[in-house]
């Protein structure tokens, strides 16, 4: 197996749809001759043509729109947003048209957008979100947020394969940052189910996407003070495994719900909620939750590190609930 | 800008995912002077090969990182040296450039809390100890610290785990030593609890206390796990210590066990004042001990204890055990209605009136200074309680499990009082009384023989003989 970066595990995922399936396509502003904004589809347009690698206009509501016909009639269009920000001038063909035409029409509507999300590059307020929670909430779509380049590339074809709309959220600070050994075959990774991402006893972080390795960072620091630290990475928020959820709670009877999106509405409340609510007589401690504050992303990198959550952060949130 | 100390050169963010870039040349050599924007170095990234500009005027007084090296965003670059605004003269660099300002490092995690004290909050006097004196989680054998950690109520919480699990294997949460925070009973603390067997050892402890015919009462429901319900208008709450859980206990517990009857008897304390008003200055100047009237009816009390063993007694499952020592408990009164405890004095038929009243006194003052030590509460065979400090002048004390009977002292009020003179008329003489009482289980004790023990009592204290040596 070769050791890829989380963004060539992308790459690797759509070159084997592009190869595999006549229907797949790809659209999105640079995507083609430029290669995207950040070169996941390098080299493409020269492989499968403009016809299958499509460079748009800067128009989200008609690249959005555009796959939402193209999937109702057949076709298994990827979206490229070039941030994840971006996404709300496509909101209404999302959450209107394709979200909703499976239950007004019958109609599947197989297609994903995938969406660059996330800071800790000094973006500011329109380069750095984690919107997922907003689309978590419109039934009939599905969240996705890999943690590692293994399941970037599984959950991407199964992303493809779905036949509901899929948001795609790719962190970009681990673009580059991560690496491991993925296999080079085709393969899937179910989506609405988590991963037991490091194994504990003492307290629990739920969380997904560029969090789950802040959190590996904390637990490691506290394996040497004798707290034994579990991590659930959630892989995909809508639909969400709460059965590994509530049984991580069930275990150390402690959670730390966490995420790199602002607090109020996240859906960590989701959890936080499930947990008091079905796991109740499990609970040792009150259920806690680090998350960004209520506040856009700001520029400046003190502040920037100040509003996502640090190693420092989750490890004083850990210990809390240790000694609790 | 001026710039009197030295400026880093860091390899620059060139996009949102470039993590790393490439030195591909210098455009200025060590030693060099450069202005500020004016390009100083090349650079190669993943996704771009740009010109970095310089952030400072100044003399380049150190590469670090060569060219064709790969280093990290953020690295270290090289050092500017500074010079004054208008570029007179070049400052020597040679001064540590001084580290980016960090934002402080937050506090580590909260501290665990300091464990907690000996439970005994502030006592007051024996002498005032009330009259339902006769609990104390002295009684209690050992399975558990009941004597620590109620500081901050964080062992009167129980988490929903630990509720369910106590429910589960019938245990008391109150009962078992807390490692949390504030001394909260964890799960992992009622787990190890479990495993450790504890939890037969406390349905073994609560077996036998059930009355035989009597229909069995009810386990005690474990502690709701939720908070309690609305209030009322004009209604406070506040959580129950595990003092009071225990006290709670042990008092339905007593009764529940002991078939309480109490008589009494009213002493003529004469000759005892007169006694007192003689050794008080000479105690107090000798010893620096107050001779308590407690004293001397702890004196007279276990000197007749010697003739009245089942007194001093307890039913212990099929058999009755009786002594040739008195472990003595004296009720002490927390502060403001916190509680009580019963600490013990050990071996006090050894003692005279002394021993007794210094005894009795270092026990007051241990229990004010929270240093009793469980062994201090542990073992008694007989207790008194001395509820008289405020008047009352009779109750009906329960008796402190599992002992056999429990002694109350009550006001020492000045009454009228019929006696007879030596030509054998009747005369009434203003005379200070004690009514005393004794609460003695049934199931041992007859009352005739608590009569003759309160008789005896009587007759030493009235017809006190010398300094009670």
């Amino acid at each position: 197996m070769a050791e890829i970066t989380y963004l060539q595990a992308i790459s690797d995922a759509l070159r084997t749809e592009l190869r595999r399936d006549q229907r797949v396509f790809l659209i999105g502003e640079d995507v083609g001759v430029y290669g995207g904004a950040f070169k996941v589809s390098l080299g493409f347009q020269e492989e499968f043509g403009p016809w299958r690698v499509i460079d748009a206009p800067l128009a989200e509501s008609a690249i959005v729109g555009g796959c939402t016909g193209a999937a109702m009639m057949g076709m298994r269009p990827v979206a490229e947003m070039q941030f994840a920000d971006f996404i709300s001038c496509g909101w209404d063909q999302l959450v209107t048209v394709a979200a909703k035409q499976r239950w007004r029409a019958g109609t599947p509507v197989p297609m994903v957008v995938r969406l660059p999300s996330g800071g800790g590059f000094s973006g500011g307020p329109f380069h750095s979100q984690n919107p997922e929670s907003s689309f978590a909430h419109i039934p009939g779509l599905k969240c996705v947020c890999p943690a590692t380049p293994e399941d970037a590339k599984g959950l991407l074809i199964s992303a493809i394969e779905d036949p509901s709309p899929v948001l795609f959220f790719e962190h970009k600070h681990l673009y580059r940052r991560i690496k491991a050994e993925v296999p080079e075959e085709r393969y899937t990774t179910p989506i609405g189910k988590a991963r037991t991402h490091r194994a504990g006893d003492d307290v629990s972080v739920i969380t997904w996407g560029a969090m789950v390795h802040t959190a590996d960072e904390a637990a490691k620091q506290l394996e040497s003070d004798g707290v034994s630290v579990e991590i659930v990475d959630l892989r995909t928020v809508m639909p969400w495994d709460k059965a590994a959820v509530l049984e991580s709670a069930r275990k150390t009877s402690k959670v730390l719900v966490l995420h790199e999106d602002t607090r109020t509405g996240g859906f960590g409340a989701e959890i936080a909620a499930t947990v008091a609510e079905e796991g109740f007589e499990d609970l040792d401690a009150p259920v806690k939750r680090i998350a960004a504050p209520d506040t856009p992303v700001p520029f400046s990198p003190p502040l920037e590190k100040a509003f996502i959550p640090q190693v420092e952060d989750i490890v004083a949130g850990l210990r809390e609930l240790a000694e609790y | 800008m001026a710039t009197e100390t030295a400026v880093d050169v860091v390899m620059p963010q060139m996009g949102v995912s470039v993590s790393e870039g490439t030195i591909t040349r210098w455009m200025k050599q060590e030693g060099e002077q450069v202005e500020a924007d004016e390009t100083l170095l090349e650079i190669s990234t993943d996704k771009v090969d740009t010109e970095v500009p310089s952030p400072a005027s100044g003399t380049l007084t150190q590469i670090l990182v060569q060219e064709g090296e790969t280093v990290p965003v953020g690295t270290k670059l090289a050092q500017i040296g500074g010079t004054e605004i208008g570029g007179t003269g070049t400052g020597d660099g040679a001064g540590e450039a001084p580290a980016p300002a960090e934002p402080p490092e937050p506090a580590p995690g909260t501290e665990a809390a300091a464990p907690a004290e000996q439970q005994t909050a502030q006592a007051s006097e024996p002498a005032a100890a009330p009259e339902t004196a006769a609990a104390a989680p002295a009684a209690e054998p050992p399975p558990a610290r009941a004597s620590e950690a109620v500081s901050g109520n964080g062992k009167a919480f129980v988490s929903p785990v630990v509720a369910r699990i106590a429910s589960e294997h019938g245990v008391d949460p109150s009962r078992v030593a807390g490692t949390g925070r504030g001394g909260r009973v964890t799960k992992k603390d009622i787990l190890a609890f479990v495993e450790s067997g504890g939890a037969q050892q406390q349905q073994q402890q609560a077996a036998p206390q059930a009355p035989a015919q009597a229909p069995a009462a009810p386990p005690r429901p474990a502690p709701a796990p939720v908070a309690p319900g609305e209030l009322l208008p004009g209604e406070q709450v506040e959580p129950i210590t595990a003092m009071r859980r225990g006290i709670a206990d042990h008092m339905r517990r007593s009764i529940d066990t002991a078939a309480h009857v109490t008589s009494a008897i009213e002493v003529d304390f004469t000759r005892i004042v007169a006694v007192r008003a003689g050794l008080k200055k000479e105690y107090q100047a000798a010893y620096g001990v107050n001779p308590t009237y407690l004293a001397f009816v702890a004196k007279a009390t276990v000197d007749t204890l010697r003739d009245f063993p089942y007194v001093n007694g307890e039913m212990r499952g099929d058999s009755i055990v009786t002594r040739n020592f008195v472990n003595l408990g004296i009720a002490v009164e927390l502060q403001e209605g916190k509680g009580l405890i019963v600490p013990v004095i050990r071996n006090a038929e050894a003692m005279n009136l002394l021993g007794l009243a210094r005894a009795i006194s270092e026990l007051a003052g241990k229990a004010r200074n929270k240093q009793l030590v469980p062994d201090d509460v542990q073992g008694g065979t007989f207790s008194i309680t001395n509820p008289g400090g405020y008047g009352t002048f009779h109750g009906t004390p329960v008796i402190n499990q599992p002992q056999s009977a429990i002694l109350g002292t009550y006001a020492l009020v000045k009454r009228p009082w019929v006696l007879e003179d030596e030509l054998g008329n009747d005369v009434i003489a203003i005379r200070p009384i004690m009514n005393v009482t004794l609460t003695y289980d049934h199931r041992l004790v007859d009352g005739a023989y608590a009569g003759r023990f309160l008789f005896a009592l009587r007759e030493r204290l009235e017809g006190w003989e010398g300094d009670g040596g």
